[in-house]
This record gives C-alpha cells, structure tokens and sequence, in this order.
C-alpha cells in the first residue's frame, strides 16, 4: 500500500524560519522524520513526502491546498500521513487542513499528529484523526509508531475502534456499538472500578471547554443584554421562527418597551407547553423585572434588543453557530453581561 | 451552546435554565436553576425578582466551570 508524508519545510530539510515562505513541492520517498515512520510501517511505502513553508501555508491557504490536493491525488495513496507538528500552530493548521480536504475532496484517509492543545486539532473537523503527541520535537521517538499503527488501520479500510483503543484523539462524537456486557454489569464495573480508586467512564466528557470569563466588576456601570432559547417572538411569530429545528436566531428590538405584554408576544418552542409563557412572556425574557432594576440603578443599562431562537432539536454545529453569531454582535454592541434563558 | 459561545466571546453569562444537569454538559459555566421548563424566570414578579437577583449576583462572582446555583429557599 502506499502512504504519502506531509511536512512543514523544517522536517522536510528545506530550511527554517528563512524557508517558511517555500511553496508546496514534492520529494521522492521519506524524508527526515518519515524516515523513522517508514521504519514503523508495515506493507505500507511512502512513496512521496509533500512538503509547504509555514507561512506560505498560512498566507496562501487556498492555493497551497489547491497544489497539494493535486500531488497528492497524482500519488494514488490509501492514506495520508501529516506532521507530527508537535506544538506548533502554524504547522499543525497546516497539517489539519490538508488531512481534512484529502479526506473531503479526495475521500483518501488521512491523520495528522501534533499535541492536543494545537490549534489545528479543531481545524480537522472530525474528518481526519488526530494522533496526540508531546509539545515538542523530544516526543517524535514516541509519535511515529502510533502514527504508523493508525495510518495501518486507515490504509487497511477496517473499522476504526473508540479513540484510547485506537489511539486518536477524540472526535466530538459518538458512535453505537454492541458490548459485550450488558448496562448493569458495566455500572456495576465502573463502580468497582471507582471504589478501588480509578474512576472511569464510557462516557467522555466534552473536551470543548471554555473556562469562565471574569465577574462583571460593577453591573451599575453594565451594559446587560437578554438572550433566549425558549422561542419568544412578537405576536404572530412575523419571521416564522420554526417551532423545532431552528435554523436561525432573530434580534428584536427592546426600544422603549417596560415589558413583555402577553399578546404582544409569545414562544413558538415546540418542546414545551407555552401556555404559561404565554399568559406572561417576560417568564421567558424577564423584561420587566430588569427594566425594573435599571430603574432603580442595580443594572447599568438593557441592551436595546434581544435574541431569540428555539433551543430543540437544533444540531450542535448549528447551535454553536448561533452563538458565535450572536456573540459577535454582542461583542461589536459592548455588552458586558447576558441573562440567558433556557427550558 | 448559546451560553457557551457566548462566554467563548469573553462575556460572562448566567443560563436560567430548569435542566441544569444538561446545561453543564454542553458547556455552560454559570447556570441557575429555574422552577420549571415553562417558566424558567418563575409565575409572579416576586418570584422573578429573586430569579434575576440571584442570576445577576452569579454574574458578579468567580465561578469554577459548570457551576449550578439553586435558589435559596
């Protein structure tokens, strides 16, 4: 089988920081750390290492992929093979983005290795594996044979186990699967487990944390805005917010509004009975009650609108989505501090 | 999501939610838990009041991530 290597132009033996700006080329064979690769391997060539200077990659992202994209399907690999990038974003971005279009475009198998804080872990997208290695160069001794293991099970086609069993880094998603034992008596060995000290878990935790921005220092002084995933609209629902399945969030203005009157507004969320929040929509957007502590000078000022979707059945990737959106509005408007509702 | 994309952007945010346990699995770090699904922000305004207060004092706090805050009773 055939393997293609991919390196930045240091690995690669083009140069350093004064080669970074080298455009995608071709070499034959292994080189550098594929030499070392190439040893772990088995039934498996590298017949081409691909190489693109770090900033070159980072300045002419569509390009480099469109060149590297064509040498590598010239190639006719089952599988490719990225880095290790170790620690280093530039290169790990690059290794991501070329592993996730072959897989993308090209539908090659591919993996890319660099550490797990690398930012280019994101850019994969789940569609290429990520082989975690150390931050730095010191841990290639111990990076090459797992890569070699996983691009073994890659090139051979055969379904991939969970991540710890095949040694990739979590994709952000689950996947069904028989077990042999059945629930109970897997609880009951987590248990065990965690009684004698090791605690466990079938479940991944997410991995996507995002650390708690600081405490408003003075909400006197804030700017508070009003966001909601319970799916109150005005009246009539004028955009037709979907009662599942959101496809978007909605900004409505605040202006000069003390409350949210019922009959003036409503929830459209398909999830739940709205009667409630109908009789009284600020039990959704508490309207009144913060007009109420602006008044009386506890909150600095009510952002002029507010954001609205339905929270259920919206796909995560649409969800984060909404958020990023909305969040950048925020951002532009200066809010300091939101009060979200949820169901 | 929302409230962690949100965070994510650096703008501290209180989740009032009645399912706190879902919450913190999708990544929300400051969350009040609300009396019920159909009214997150309580019947009366008294009782939103308190709702309010005690989002906007979990605001003004340090918290570790996915923390859940009660009302008190």
């Amino acid at each position: 089988m055939r393997a293609v290597h991919y390196l930045n132009q240091f690995f690669a033996g083009l140069g350093g920081e004064e080669a970074a700006a080298t455009p995608p080329t071709r070499l034959d064979g292994a080189v550098g750390p594929g030499r070392g690769l190439a040893a772990a391997l088995e039934d498996i060539e590298i017949v081409a290492t691909l190489a693109c200077g770090d900033d070159y990659f980072g300045e002419h992202e569509d390009k480099a992929l469109e060149v590297l994209l064509g040498l590598l399907e010239a190639e006719r690999p089952d599988v490719l093979i990225a880095g290790p990038a170790f620690g280093s974003g530039r290169y790990g971005y690059a290794c991501a983005r070329f592993s996730r279009l072959a897989v993308e475009r090209l539908d090659i198998p591919a993996l890319a290795a660099m550490h797990e804080e690398n930012p280019g872990v994101g850019a994969t997208d789940g569609k290429a594996l990520v082989v975690g290695t150390a931050v730095n160069v010191a841990g290639m001794r111990d990076a090459l044979p797992r890569m070699a293991q996983l691009a073994q099970a890659l090139a051979s086609g055969r379904e991939l186990g969970p991540p710890d069993e095949e040694g990739y880094l979590p994709r952000g998603f689950r996947r069904n699967r028989l077990a042999e034992k059945p629930g109970a008596e897997r609880a009951v060995d987590l248990l065990l487990s965690k009684l004698g000290g090791e605690t466990r878990s079938e479940v991944a935790s997410g991995f996507d944390r995002v650390e708690p921005p600081a405490p408003v220092a003075d909400l006197s002084e804030a700017l508070v805005a009003l966001v909601t995933e319970a799916g109150c609209v005005p009246q009539g629902n004028p955009d037709r917010l979907p009662t599942i399945r959101a496809q978007g969030w909605l900004r409505y203005s605040l202006a000069g509004e003390a409350t949210l009157r019922s009959g003036e507004y409503e929830s459209v969320h398909g999830g739940f009975d709205v009667t409630l929040a109908n009789e009284d929509p600020n039990r959704l957007v508490p309207l009144d009650t913060v007009r109420a502590l602006e008044t009386e000078g506890r909150l600095g000022r009510i952002h002029d609108a507010f954001y609205t979707t339905t929270g259920n059945g919206t796909p995560v990737a649409a969800s984060i989505r909404f958020g990023r959106e909305i969040a950048a509005e925020l951002t532009e408007s200066g809010v300091h501090a939101v009060l979200l509702s949820g169901t | 999501m929302l409230a962690k994309e949100i965070e994510r952007a650096g703008i501290p945010t209180v989740f009032v939610t009645s399912l706190p346990t879902i919450a913190t699995m999708i990544g929300a770090n400051r969350i009040v838990r609300g009396p019920a699904i159909t009214h997150p922000f309580g019947l009366d305004e008294a009782e939103r009041r308190r709702i309010v207060e005690r989002a906007l004092e979990m605001l003004e706090s340090e918290v570790e991530p996915a923390t859940v805050w009660e009302m008190e009773t």
